[in-house]
């Protein structure tokens, strides 16, 4: 199968400046200032039905046109590298890799959208990601590829880096900008939404590493062909993240709609160790989990939806039949609860309390209401917030419980001190020691 | 441009750009909410106010959601209900539940809300998470962090309204926290404030803390003396339970909303100026002949004073103070300037100009300069000297202060040798001070929580203040005094109460013309701006205004 991006992932190698240029690096961003404006440029990734990639999967094209371009203010773009969502790890591959395929995508989008300084807000954590992304800045700057009358085609774009601090609320658009401003990442409410009033009160454009990095394979070899290769409504391909029981985890890029047994078994590698395959979370940790009986579902945003779950960011973390849901469900809960920002109520109180609820079910000392009272809880924090970071721990709350509820169940009856002696040796119940089946999981 | 919608079944008209919450109000619908507030930026993360909205899947927060025409909105439907009990569950899963202990009690929208909303049974069986309790974050401000909800109401006035932002929030998740910034204090001049609009039992006031219960409070709404602003208050006082902070009858005092005037605020220095209703008060006419010192009927104190003025030949000084209500100064004017005769009559403040900013506080520290001002008073610094000069030499027989502590107030002008040449001296004042303890006959007033009447503020805007408490032990207002003695010296200014003298100044005053004095309180007016009072009677009278310099 044809590869785009993942062409470049070739281990231990980065594609600076000359390595990408003689692959025809550069060269749509050269040649978009002449073949299109702004407006047919939009029109086209519009065609190429584009979607968002980090997560929300909201058509980029029709994203751009909402950006109003007559309010006197400049327009910025922000690109997403927070990365943030568990499971995921495609946008970390690009940036080390090829570093130069995202500048380029930057060049385009901002041409699209009358940008003369776009800011990449890049994970905390990628410490490696942001020196090499530093050094192709600076090639860039150097060829006079950004910076001032780029190209020689009298357009201007200044590019800064800007690294966040660790949270994973920054990588929500609105938190994002609050941090750029330099305060404490807590998304805004919404309306006014990015494009209209975003970053220091101006229009802005947010978009995800993948999402730009697909703009010169759309330019080079045109918005129908793009379109063709995903299925309907979703154009292209994306990054399948695969991590978790596989044998060969990793970054795989396929076809919108591929079905997700194909990504696990085909590419993958299939299930470690030859066990069985107990579960899937096909989009990033917010996103519903699949049991193995449901893995037939083809990998894009609309038919993830219509099965309950989301395609998010296309974190495929799986995992086989020793893995306890239980203990899975409370370290995804510690998660959000340590990640919730703490402005809504609902989020604020509710993540902890479900947190602290799974892990006293993991201590041996649930109660048989706690099932439902989780699920309860979970109803009225979806929904209910500023952004969607409790939506995104109602998914797994939601999912966990009502797809493994005999499992539930017999955790919570047996208590964790039989379970460990029954000696079974199909479950592995109790507290994760640190950094062992945790590690596996997220 | 108005839209109309539906909340309820009701259907309401709004001006554009109306909030949900807002409107809400119009069909007669309360929402609840905790952090909104209509004075403060928009925060949306209580989560209180989500309604439903037809057309809209989710539930919209009322506070964020502007009304639109022809949208429909729900306030109270099974889901709504529902939603809004699990709020209230989530907003107290980690709260300490010390009502028992705590100042808010009674007044916490927590308690209020858990019984119109709420009355779930507990289904927790976690630890809460432990935060401070009872920490001092300013000279006049606790926090404690276990009953916080995190409205972030607080830091929201600290930024947009007194604009100092000393307060913020800190950790991140349940862990969060309202606190102040490293080696700062919240310490702005209106940071009482913070309390007033904090729905919970997070900040209390350290001059409130554990004085009363507030279900033992009475209120009356007035209008505050401490400066020319005139923000509108309520006092909050109790006169059942003298057991409680050794008898005081005043607790504290509250801002209330005037659009024009303080909005929903109030200074530090009003707020927590009221202690002198219940200290250090004059309690009985008092009479200091020689070395004899003792107690006197009202009706020996005025027969005293009127054979004093007699005798007199009412070559006397006399200093009105812009402490005193229209009325009053309307009444003093007529009985010693018009009747009388007198042409040593000053106005002077009993206080120093102080601190002021671009909110609410004003350097002029007196609630009705500019009534006085529009009644005709001038400054005058020269004549107050002269006059000092003249009583020195024992020109002058007599002298009346109304409140004003002479000595420590003129000692440049040389007032001590003056006071030591005058036969004798008359205080009327609500508090002792050097003035009361060296005068000849000390007639105890009324301090203005004890009386009514009103305040004309910097801007002309003429309001009312109310009668809170009966006037302590014998003091009485200083309108009756004045009437009272007006009687004893056979020249009766005929008026039974403070409306009734409003009455006649509006009558008499072309700039309190048309004024009704039963609608002020809810209506204040504004008088017209003049440049400069135009009352040619009063220009020949020549009768100053004295505003204390600091100079001086």
């Amino acid at each position: 199968m044809e590869k785009l991006i993942s062409r470049y992932f070739r281990p231990g190698h980065t594609y600076w400046m000359a390595d990408y240029e003689r692959d025809e690096g550069y060269e749509q961003a050269r040649a978009v200032f002449d073949k299109y404006d702004a407006k047919s440029l939009i029109d086209e990734v519009k065609k190429a039905n584009l979607r968002g990639l980090g997560g929300a999967g909201f058509p980029a094209g029709v994203k751009w046109s909402f950006v109003p371009q007559d309010t006197g203010k400049p327009v910025y773009l922000v690109v997403n590298a927070d990365e943030g969502e568990p499971g995921t790890f495609k946008d970390k591959y690009i940036i080390r890799h090829v570093p130069h395929l995202l500048l380029e995508g930057i060049i385009i989008a901002a041409y699209a959208n009358n940008v003369h300084k776009a800011y990449i807000y890049i994970r905390g954590e990628y410490v490696q990601p942001y020196l090499i992304l530093k050094k192709a800045l600076e090639e860039a700057y150097a060829k006079g590829y950004l910076g001032r009358n780029i190209f020689g085609k009298g357009y201007d774009l200044e590019v800064v880096i800007h690294r966040g601090a660790g949270a994973y609320i920054c990588g929500e658009e609105t938190g994002l900008l609050e941090s750029l401003e330099g305060k404490q990442g807590k998304p805004r409410l919404k309306p006014p939404f990015p494009a209209v009033v975003g970053l220091f009160g101006c229009p802005t454009v947010i978009n995800n590493v993948e999402t730009l990095s697909y703009l010169p394979f759309i330019l080079r070899r045109g918005a129908e062909w793009f379109a063709d290769l995903g299925s309907e409504k979703n154009g292209g391909m994306r990054l399948f993240s695969v991590s978790g029981h596989v044998e060969k985890p990793g970054v795989y890029e396929l076809p919108m709609g591929v079905p997700l047994s194909e990504i696990i078994y085909t590419h993958a590698g299939g299930i470690r160790g030859g066990r069985e395959l107990k579960a899937v979370v096909p989009g990033g940790l917010s996103a519903a989990i699949l049991r193995a009986d449901e893995i037939g579902v083809g990998m894009d945003f609309d038919q993830l939806r219509a099965l309950g779950t989301m395609a998010g960011s296309a974190g495929v973390i799986v995992m086989d039949n020793t893995t306890c849901m239980v203990t899975a469900l409370m370290v995804t809960m510690r998660f959000y609860a340590h990640e919730s920002c703490g402005q809504c109520s609902p989020c604020r109180e509710g993540t902890g309390w479900v947190y602290r609820i799974l892990k006293r079910i993991c201590e041996g000392h649930g109660r048989a209401a706690d099932i439902d009272n989780m699920a309860d809880i979970c109803s009225f924090m979806g929904g209910t917030t500023i952004c969607a970071l409790a939506d995104g721990a109602a998914m797994p709350l939601r999912s966990y419980p009502q797809k493994f509820r005999p499992e539930f169940e017999a955790f919570i009856e047996k208590r964790r001190t039989e379970i460990e002696t029954d000696g079974s040796g199909e479950l592995s119940h109790g507290l994760p020691k640190r950094g062992t089946q945790a590690r596996a999981i997220l | 441009m108005t839209v109309k919608l539906t909340i309820d079944g009701k259907e309401v008209e709004a001006k554009k750009g109306t909030r949900v919450i807002e409107a809400a109000k119009l069909a007669g619908t309360d929402v609840p909410f905790y952090c909104y507030h209509p004075g403060l930026s928009i925060a949306g993360n209580c989560r209180m106010c989500l309604v439903e909205v037809e057309k809209i899947p989710k539930l919209q927060i009322a506070c964020h959601t502007h009304v639109q025409d022809g949208m429909v909105v729900h306030t109270n439907t099974e889901r709504v209900l529902k939603t809004r009990q699990h709020i209230l569950e989530f907003l107290l899963i980690n709260h300490p539940v010390d009502c028992p202990v705590c100042d808010q009690a009674g007044e916490c929208w927590l308690q209020d809300y858990y019984m119109r909303y709420g009355l779930y049974d507990s289904r927790l069986n976690e630890d809460k998470i432990k935060k401070p309790k009872a920490t001092s974050i300013g000279p006049t401000v606790m926090l404690d962090a276990e009953r916080c909800i995190l409205c972030s109401r607080c830091v929201r006035f600290c930024d947009e309204i007194s604009k100092t932002s000393e307060l913020g929030i800190i950790n991140r998740g349940d862990h969060s926290e309202i606190a102040v910034f490293p080696d700062h204090e919240l310490s702005n001049p209106y940071a009482g404030n913070v309390v007033d609009i904090c729905p919970v039992g997070a900040l209390t006031d350290k001059d409130f803390r554990f004085k009363i219960r507030v279900w033992y409070l009475k209120s009356e709404n007035t209008i505050c003396n401490g400066c020319s602003r005139g923000c509108n208050i309520q006092v909050q006082y109790n006169l059942d339970r003298p057991h409680h902070s050794r008898g005081e009858r005043v607790k504290r005092l509250k801002p209330r909303f005037n659009e024009r005037i303080n909005k929903w605020w109030m200074c530090d220095e009003g707020r927590y100026g009221y202690k002198y209703h219940d200290h250090n008060r004059t309690t009985a006419p008092l009479l200091r002949l020689a070395a004899d010192i003792h107690e006197v009927s009202w009706d020996e104190a005025y027969g005293q004073v009127a054979t004093w003025m007699r005798h007199s030949g009412y070559d006397v000084g006399v200093f009105l103070s812009p402490q005193m209500s229209n009325e009053e100064l309307y009444l003093a004017k007529r009985l010693y300037v018009d009747q009388l005769g007198i042409k040593d009559v000053f106005l002077l403040s009993p206080n120093a100009d102080g601190f002021e900013d671009d909110l609410l506080i004003r350097a002029d520290k007196n609630p009705n300069s500019r009534g006085a001002e529009e009644l005709g008073f001038k400054y005058d610094g020269g004549r107050l000297k002269d006059f000092c000069s003249r009583a020195a030499q024992g020109k002058v027989k007599g002298l009346i202060a109304f409140g004003q502590d002479l000595q420590a107030l003129l000692e440049g002008a040389g007032i001590q040798a003056a006071l030591d040449k005058l036969e004798w001296t008359l205080f009327i004042g609500s508090n002792h001070n050097l003035m009361s303890e060296s005068s000849s006959l000390v007639l105890p007033a009324a301090t203005y929580v004890e009386k009514e009447g009103t305040f004309t503020n910097f801007e002309g805007i003429v309001q009312k203040f109310n009668k809170v408490l009966e006037p302590l032990s014998e003091s009485l207002p200083e309108w009756l005094i004045l009437v009272n003695l007006s009687r004893t010296l056979n020249l009766p200014l005929r008026f039974e109460s403070a409306g009734e003298i409003f009455g006649a100044l509006a009558a008499d005053y072309k700039l309190f013309e048309g004024l009704n004095y039963e609608k002020l309180e809810s209506d204040p007016a504004t008088v017209e701006v003049m440049s400069a009072p135009t009352i040619p009677d009063l220009e020949q009278q020549s009768a100053l205004i004295f505003r204390q310099e600091p100079s001086c």
